[in-house]
């Protein structure tokens, strides 16, 4: 459905601000005290000029860290229950990379498999993305063994390839042409442009086809045991990935009520699968780290037909002793 | 000896199970490497971009059980393994420190008091940046100092890659993951991030080592070192002792001597 | 138009409490809503998330049968926030449940079958949905065998409804104790349950054999079943694993690529020896 589209800076200024009349907020990259992150922006000239990725993902946009999921007033004998309605602003992401938006897909398929979970669906329903190609990478990325790549178009509304003078503008989808439809005079025809060109390489990493055929059997292997021994058990990997899912419900209560929220939980962390009998299934950091290698290359591929990574490479950043995804994965690959 | 002549010999002989030291990372960084056989001990390597606290690894389960370690040491290092044998985590036999002086050669501390003898040759000293941060939170009024870190710690999620960086925190169950009661809350919000960094803060006064890896640590940037740091001066100040100065240490905050300065309990 | 919400659950009434054994209770719920009381249905293995509202939600099977309208029943050892909280309930509190969840026993296929069930202890409740179900119907079955034991007499479970199965002829119940476990008056066997039913020597010809018990017990017993000629496709069971969602997103209940709340939680053996062993 792309149609390509040349879109100068001065363009993105007039889209910016037609998406702002058009009562949406813009949530973009900025760099308060060399932190980069997605927040609030007006104009473009705002968004940071300089970032690889944000550290955090985009994923908080459509399901976010703490969210009331019900509520109730307690009375001696009596309970009333209210349901929660997430709050759902009108919002536009704009510059994450392909990789991430790539992640919306497999945050869907758990959200909406078999039951529709509203909260997702809401906020999903009044996102739209503007991703923006990658002009660099570092040692992180592996986008391209996973079936992504510095230009993909996957999860992206509007696609834009940096160019001199502004960018190279893919509407991919009906929300795209909705955008795009705020401000289409300065959408201007773009003829032979070379996208490829424009973009960095990122060679593939690794055979992600074959290191998935060759997961179960190594199932049993110590190689999870050796790669977590410096595993710290913490959830910055998760927390900052894009397609990570898993969750926690916790009740805050007192006598007169509470409400029942969910949060963002890991399977890095021991809590993860303790029962109250004090019994863990996952009770070492090497099947913690097993769970999540496979969760992502071997159960997701199975039970939704997609990969549960995107190869942005933040977790390999956040990490505090590095550890480092693709390194890894390489390795299990070659095990 | 070099650090790993030295790290082969200690495997080979079978003086120590593993060598916990530090390996070339991602982007040209340093990460902890746990070197269990001789052969692996080529890629240590030693040099100021080595900023993990080892001593983290030394009460966690899956490598204390390899059995005894040597851990490369800096000076942060050394102390947080004497905090730990102060608190009894850490016997002496079970750990053999490799400082490494400004040659490259390693200096086996065997003992606590070799470790203690060691630290007195170097004055601790914070990083620049951190004095200098702390400074600028010490000129804040208090109302200034509140918002900061309102604001800090509302980008909190709640990972616990500070806590689980730290060699002080090292409890199986700890405050946080218990449920009865709940003492602070597991989600991401406002209160629940302040009290858990409040909660650690206390746990860790008397006892912080100012390594600074929780700060390290934390994958959004939030200077969480900075309030342990403050809550361990604090202690310095009032108690005159400082964490990791000696493995007979006693917690300030629970001990009484009879010359204490306060007088309520008499 | 917004969708429904899925964590939201149904209002129950505790319209009667049993104590079973120490620490364990049943709750008999009603819902306090008519119109979801006349909707509500569910198949024999499933299960719910049951509230404590003001401390959290926790799982456990649907004890009752499908045959019985008007309410379900839960059973549950107080062990947690969650289960010390309910523990403190009262008849005609109000506690919340989501569901049903997850898979079924599939009785339609036993039709004309021996059925053998085999539990221990606390893990009589999901069996007991099954073992209502299949004696509500009874005519579709053949012979009904019960083996069920605990450590002592005061930890069986369901210790009325015993008594109902002792007396009824058209069902044969075994009931047993750990050795050491008996009281003077005790009636039963002694013995272990994977001991005892080494002597009852089941024929597994057209039977299907229901297990569910403690980890060791089902150990142990599933040898003896292999060794009188079970098959693996012939003998279910039911697994827990901790949850939170039950709706197969949360991410923490799998075992391997299986999520026990969406796949299981019954099991036969044959799927079960699929998986990896991590649980």
């Amino acid at each position: 459905m792309a149609d390509t589209y040349l879109l100068s800076n001065a363009g993105l200024d007039a889209l910016f601000s037609a998406i702002r009349a058009d009562g949406r907020r813009i949530l973009a990259p900025t760099d308060p005290d060399g932190r980069s992150e997605l927040n609030p922006v007006g104009t473009p000239a705002e968004v940071a000029k300089d970032y690889l990725q944000t550290t955090l993902s985009a994923k908080a946009v459509v399901f976010p860290k703490v969210e009331r999921l019900l509520s109730y007033t307690l009375a001696p004998g009596q309970v009333e229950l209210a349901d929660a309605v997430p709050a759902a602003v009108p919002t536009v992401v704009f510059g994450i990379r392909p990789c991430e938006a790539g992640g919306f897909q497999a945050l869907d398929a758990v959200f909406n498999w078999d039951t529709r979970d509203r909260f997702f669906n809401a906020r999903m329903a009044a996102l739209a993305v503007i991703g923006v190609g990658c002009t660099r990478r570092d040692d992180a990325c592996f986008c391209t063994a996973v079936g992504g790549g510095p230009g993909a178009t996957r999860g992206s509304d509007l696609l834009l390839t940096p160019m001199a003078e502004g960018y190279l503008a893919e509407v991919l989808t009906e929300k795209g042409r909705a955008l795009q439809a705020l401000a289409p005079d300065r959408f201007q025809p773009a003829a032979g442009v070379d996208k490829a060109a424009l973009l960095v390489q990122v060679p593939p990493a690794f055979d992600q086809p074959a290191l998935t055929a060759r997961l179960p059997a190594l199932f049993d292997s110590e190689l999870w045991a050796d790669q977590a021994l410096r595993c710290v058990g913490c959830g910055a990997c998760a927390y900052v990935c894009p397609t990570c899912v898993c969750f926690d419900i916790q009740e805050e209560a007192d006598r007169q009520g509470g409400q029942r929220l969910r949060a963002w939980d890991s399977c890095g962390s021991r809590q993860f699968t303790l029962h109250a009998s004090g019994h863990n299934p996952r009770d070492t950091q090497g099947q913690r780290w097993r769970q999540r290698i496979y969760h992502k290359f071997s159960i997701y591929p199975e039970r939704y037909g997609m990969l549960g990574c995107v190869g942005c490479g933040k977790c390999t950043r956040a990490c505090p002793v590095d550890m480092n995804l693709q390194e890894h994965l390489v390795e299990a690959a070659q095990a | 000896m070099e650090l790993i002549e030295k790290a082969k010999q200690l495997l080979e002989t079978g003086a120590v199970k593993a060598v916990l030291g530090f390996e070339p990372g991602t982007h040209g960084g340093r990460r902890p490497a746990i070197v269990r056989r001789a052969e692996r001990a080529a890629r240590l390597v030693f040099d100021p971009g080595c900023a993990q606290n080892l001593a983290s690894y030394v009460t966690r389960k899956e490598v204390k059980r390899l059995g005894r370690l040597a851990v490369t040491a800096r000076p942060d290092t050394l102390r947080a393994l004497l905090q730990l044998m102060a608190e009894r985590q850490l016997r002496e036999e079970d750990v053999l420190a490799l400082a490494v002086d400004a040659g490259g050669q390693v200096v086996e501390l065997e003992t606590a008091q070799a470790m203690e003898e060691h630290l007195a040759l170097e004055p601790k000293e914070l990083p620049a940046r951190d004095r200098e941060l702390m400074d600028r939170l010490r000129r804040m009024t208090r109302e200034e100092r509140w918002a900061f870190w309102q604001k800090e710690l509302s980008r909190c999620v709640k990972c616990y890659a500070c806590r689980n960086s730290c060699p002080m925190c090292y409890c199986e169950h700890c405050t946080m993951d218990c449920n009865r009661p709940q003492w602070v809350p597991v989600p991401s919000h406002a209160l629940g991030n302040l009290e858990y960094h409040m909660v650690r803060a206390m746990h860790l006064a008397g006892r912080c080592v100012e390594c600074g890896d929780c700060g390290r640590a934390c994958p959004v940037g939030i200077p969480v070192h900075l309030l342990t740091f403050n809550a361990e001066e604090s202690v310095h100040a009032q108690f005159g002792q400082r964490a990791g100065a000696s493995a007979k240490l006693d917690y300030a905050l629970s001990t009484f001597r009879p010359d204490d300065k306060e007088t309520f309990i008499r | 138009m917004t969708e429904p919400n899925i964590y939201l659950p149904h209002l129950m009434r505790i319209a009667r409490i049993t104590e079973e054994a120490p620490s364990v209770r049943t709750f008999r719920l009603e819902f306090v809503d008519d119109a979801a009381a006349q909707s509500f249905h569910f198949e024999t293995g499933q299960f719910g998330l049951y509230s404590a509202f003001g401390e959290g939600e926790s799982t456990f099977c649907i004890a009752s049968s499908p045959t019985r309208r008007g309410y379900i029943e839960c059973t549950f050892r107080e062990v947690g926030r969650v289960t010390a909280a309910l523990a403190d309930k009262e008849v005609g509190d109000i506690v919340g449940f989501r569901g049903p969840y997850g898979n079924v026993f599939p009785i339609e296929d036993w039709q004309g079958k021996n059925l053998l069930f085999i539990a221990g202890g606390i893990a009589l409740p999901p069996l007991r949905s099954v073992i209502w179900n299949c004696l509500d119907l009874r005519e579709r079955f053949q012979d009904i065998t019960i083996l069920y034991g605990a450590r002592t007499v005061t930890d069986l479970v369901y210790k009325h409804e015993l008594k109902d199965w002792t007396d009824r002829p058209d069902v044969n119940l075994v009931c047993t104790v750990d050795p050491g476990g008996e009281t003077p008056d005790w009636t039963g066997k002694v013995g272990f349950v994977p001991h005892i039913l080494e002597q009852l020597a089941p024929a597994p010809a057209d039977t299907i054999a229901l297990v569910c018990g403690p980890p060791i017990m089902i150990k142990l017993t599933l040898p003896v079943l292999a060794r009188l000629g079970f098959t693996p496709e012939s003998i279910f069971t039911t697994l827990e694993n901790r949850m939170k969602c039950g709706l197969g997103k949360c991410g923490r209940c799998n075992t391997g690529s299986s999520y026990v709340c969406k796949d299981g939680p019954v099991y036969t053996l044959e799927q079960l020896n699929r998986l990896p062993a991590e649980y």
